[in-house]
């Protein structure tokens, strides 16, 4: 906790090099991080950056931060783990489309329905990378780009907002790899946040999806406070283009795990063994 | 006249009540002195399948499953028929059945001694709620010469939630029970000391685990595990620990290396299924050198198996079920008792050791209850000393002698760390390269294999030209055998494996000194520990193979019948 010093987004970075092709939208959500753990002078020892498999899922070794990079699909549970276990912690979760929303999916509505106190940062190309290139739940219906389904996976996309509202997160921004500036603002506000916040990142990947740079053409602020209605939030995510970024919805929910009513005695483990005596 | 042990079956439709009545009845018996084991068998359907309380009231603490029933007390015979191959009876056996019920000619045919018993009157008489199984109580209560006043206080003790006159009413029954005077000779085994503990194996590993300093669980329901995780949910308040349950055994794994990472000890509990599923991220324990207990409580397998009964049919998986070269440890708790020390013991060994450890229990030592004289402990293990860590250039993963690395926590000042299941460099750096990889392979099969583990490795008793060995519960089988082979003129010795992995090989090669015959004993189809060792070391003597598949116990009778075979040969 040596923070004595005002720190700047680059001191928020390790010496590992990322592996990402030149262009790559995480870059941008990277450097978004460092500024708001900067903005937010968080303590480097204090928090840890959590990860399952994927390229987005490379970043908690660029943080200079603690960092746990798992196993495909399962950051979250691993950052839920911590979280419980060491509530003095920020703990953030990051990784991509097909490790949060197809082999994470159940940890993924879990965790907004458990609404631990931590956030949670899907970083959505609408493809696998890593694996050069294969459709995830997000990737639209028609896109015939990959080998494993030439003809476009043909299955709905998953609306991400939308199913973390049914799930029952109390938080659910969005923010774009294009407007770093707005992400900064928007993870600062996340960790903030006192309950499990959901920011959906449009972080395009020019190398599989060269068309994703047209996104810049799309995106669009919404630019009105949030919503604190889920009613009127399912309207607008069940509706809206996927493309409108900010806070989009947030309510105050109690957070899990509740203060312990129990009271602590020094022999608990006496008594517990205890109990068993005939 | 006393005899050395008493058999009794109590059989029910599930939901009547057998257990509970099989449950006071042991623990009346143990306030006098007495010991004893209390075998659950249930069938899959909850309510209206069928159980049964196995008791065993002994002279001492080796615990097997009765092989013979003096007695048998139906509650009802609704598919009693499923109880066939567990409940033995014979000419000797007294069946104590409600009036006029049918009995199944399976059970006529053996010819035991019938006594017919109006229960549901005599309990709706004693209270118009009475109920039959604490009628049942009060008259096995009586023919044991059980203090009633003991049974009733031990009942309303257990019905403490319940309303007034429910308690009232099962009060009632016990003592309409006890006041029948029955024809019927019973010769219960002589008492021993009080001061004894009554618990089952799975409350011993929560309490084994709690004591070792486990401070997270992270749980997902399933059969026969449940119950270690509900009496730990409970331990766990106390204790200021914290319990989540997870969506699924993928969550609770993960959950507890997030834990483990923050510097709680953690611990998950589940059973061959929910393995499997947490198998992929124990790997990831062993190479981000996260340490955590799995503890597995076995039954009835492949896929849903027999998931109420025993077997010990897990040691494959937990063994080799890892990717990759996955060094890490195996355990398995010789008695119910022992579930206290090896769960100790196991939490201890991966806090040190920075790895995964894998309990092997199973539903037999589980879901069992005994009275037992009181659990031995796991002393504390005296922690290596910590390398030195240069400040601000701390290497997770450094190489060193023991193949231990010092461990930092988030929230230590400059010792920030990234955990990989990446294969990487000492500093955690993902690297690909052959010589990074080569060396941490090697340092974590280091510390396994250079740490000093002491005599707890095995349980080693007896002398003479035949070694039984086993691992876990079939280890009190194969001690009855030796046994009953030393009365006969062919002495025994025993080798209860309690550490499987990383096998013991010198230990076991010198326990084995002068031993002209190995019989390896496991309630298996597969001989996975026979198969095992024998890949594991070379073996100076002939090696045989035991192995039964479960769910019916291994039978003492049938291993030193085994043992003679082959030694004649």
């Amino acid at each position: 906790m040596n923070n004595a010093v005002q720190l700047k987004a680059k001191d928020y970075k390790s010496a590992v090099k990322p592996i990402w092709c030149p262009g790559c939208g995480h870059f941008s959500v990277f450097n978004a991080i460092t500024k708001a753990m900067a903005a937010l002078a968080i303590s480097k020892d204090d928090t840890v950056m959590i990860s399952g498999i994927g390229c987005s899922s490379r970043l908690p070794a660029y943080v200079d931060s603690y960092g746990f990079h798992g196993v495909h699909g399962r950051g979250l549970a691993i950052a839920q783990g911590l979280k419980v276990a060491r509530p003095d912690l920020t703990v953030m979760a990051m990784g991509g489309d097909g490790d949060g929303f197809s082999i994470g999916g159940n940890h993924f509505i879990h965790a907004c329905r458990r609404n631990v106190n931590m956030t949670y940062i899907a970083m959505d190309n609408e493809v696998y990378g890593m694996t050069k290139g294969q459709a995830s739940p997000t990737t639209p219906m028609d896109w015939d780009h990959s080998k494993l389904t030439p003809h476009g996976p043909g299955v709905r996309p998953f609306k991400p907002a939308a199913l973390a509202l049914a799930s029952g997160a109390p938080w659910i921004g969005r923010a774009y790899s294009g407007n770093p500036n707005q992400m900064a603002k928007l993870i600062a506000q996340a960790v903030e946040f006192e309950g499990f916040s959901f920011l959906h990142v449009m972080s395009q990947c020019i190398t599989f999806c060269p068309e994703q740079t047209d996104w810049k053409a799309i995106v669009h602020e919404r630019g009105e406070p949030a919503l604190t209605d889920a009613d009127e939030a399912a309207k607008l995510f069940l509706h809206e283009d996927g493309f409108q970024t900010g806070l989009l919805y947030s309510e105050r929910r109690a957070t899990w795990p509740p203060e312990s009513a129990v009271p602590q005695s020094e022999d608990a483990l006496g008594q517990l063994a205890a109990s068993f005596r005939v | 006249m006393s005899s050395t042990h008493l058999s009794i079956a109590i059989t029910g439709a599930g939901g009547a009540g057998v257990i509970s009545c099989g449950e006071l009845l042991l623990q009346a018996w143990a306030r006098l002195g007495g010991r004893g084991l209390l075998r659950k068998a249930y069938g899959p359907q909850i309510r209206g399948g069928e159980s049964a309380a196995l008791l065993k009231l002994t002279e001492d603490e080796r615990y097997t499953a009765a092989d013979h029933y003096h007695l048998l007390v139906a509650l009802d015979w609704d598919n009693f028929s499923r109880f066939e191959d567990e409940i033995q009876l014979g000419p000797d056996t007294w069946v104590l059945c409600e009036t006029g019920a049918e009995i199944p000619a399976a059970v006529l045919a053996l010819q035991p001694h019938v006594l017919e018993v109006p229960m549901a009157e005599l309990a709706k008489s004693a209270h118009p709620d009475g109920r039959v199984n604490m009628l049942a109580l009060g008259l096995l209560g009586g023919l044991l010469g059980l203090p009633v006043d003991s049974l009733c206080q031990l009942a309303q003790q257990k019905l403490a939630r319940k309303a007034e006159a429910y308690q009232d009413a099962a009060v009632a029954s016990i003592r309409s029970g006890c006041a029948q005077s029955l024809d019927c000779e019973l010769h219960p085994p002589a008492l021993g000391d009080t001061g004894t503990w009554y618990l089952s194996g799975n409350q011993a590993a929560g309490l084994g685990a709690l004591e070792a300093g486990i401070r997270f669980v992270a749980a997902y329901p399933i059969t026969p595990a449940s119950d270690v995780l509900e009496w730990m949910a409970g331990g766990l308040e106390q204790v200021a620990g914290q319990l989540v349950q997870a969506e699924d055994e993928l969550a609770a794994i993960n959950m507890t290396i997030g834990a483990a990472f923050g510097g709680v000890p953690a611990f998950t509990a589940t059973s061959g299924p929910g393995l499997a599923l947490m198998s992929e991220s124990i790997g990831l324990a062993v190479a981000s050198e996260t340490p955590l207990t799995v503890f597995n409580v076995m039954r009835g397998g492949p896929s849903t198996g027999i998931p109420t009964k025993s077997e010990q049919s897990d040691l494959n998986i937990a063994l080799h079920g890892l990717h990759g070269d996955a060094p890490h440890l195996v355990l398995a708790p010789l008695d119910i008792a022992d579930c206290v020390f090896t769960t100790g013991w196991a939490v201890q060994l991966a806090q040190q050791l920075q790895t995964a450890a894998i309990v092997l229990s199973d539903q037999f030592i589980g879901q069992s209850t005994a009275v037992v004289s009181e659990p031995r402990r796991c002393a504390a293990i005296a922690s290596a000393p910590a390398e030195p860590s240069a400040g601000g250039d701390y290497l997770r993963y450094k190489l060193t002698d023991s193949g231990i690395s010092t461990v930092a926590s988030p929230g230590d000042v400059d010792q920030r760390f990234t955990a990989d299941g990446l294969e990487h460099n000492e500093k955690g750096t993902p690297s690909a390269k052959h010589s990074d990889h080569q060396q941490q392979l090697q340092k974590r099969q280091d510390k396994l294999e250079q740490f000093d583990y002491g005599e707890q490795w095995a349980a080693l008793s007896g002398s003479g030209p035949v070694a039984i060995v086993s691992f876990g519960s079939s280890s009190a089988a194969a001690a009855e055998a030796a046994v009953q082979l030393s009365a006969s003129g062919t002495p025994a010795r025993t080798i209860a494996l309690r550490l499987l992995a990383p096998l013991q090989t010198d230990a076991l090669a010198q326990a084995l000194a002068e031993c002209e015959r190995v019989v390896v004993v496991e309630q298996n189809h597969g001989a996975q520990l026979y198969r095992y060792l024998r890949g594991q070391m070379d073996f100076q003597q002939p090696l045989h193979s035991y192995a039964m598949a479960g769910p019916v116990p291994l039978n003492a009778k049938h291993i030193a019948q085994f043992v003679a075979e082959v030694s004649a040969v």
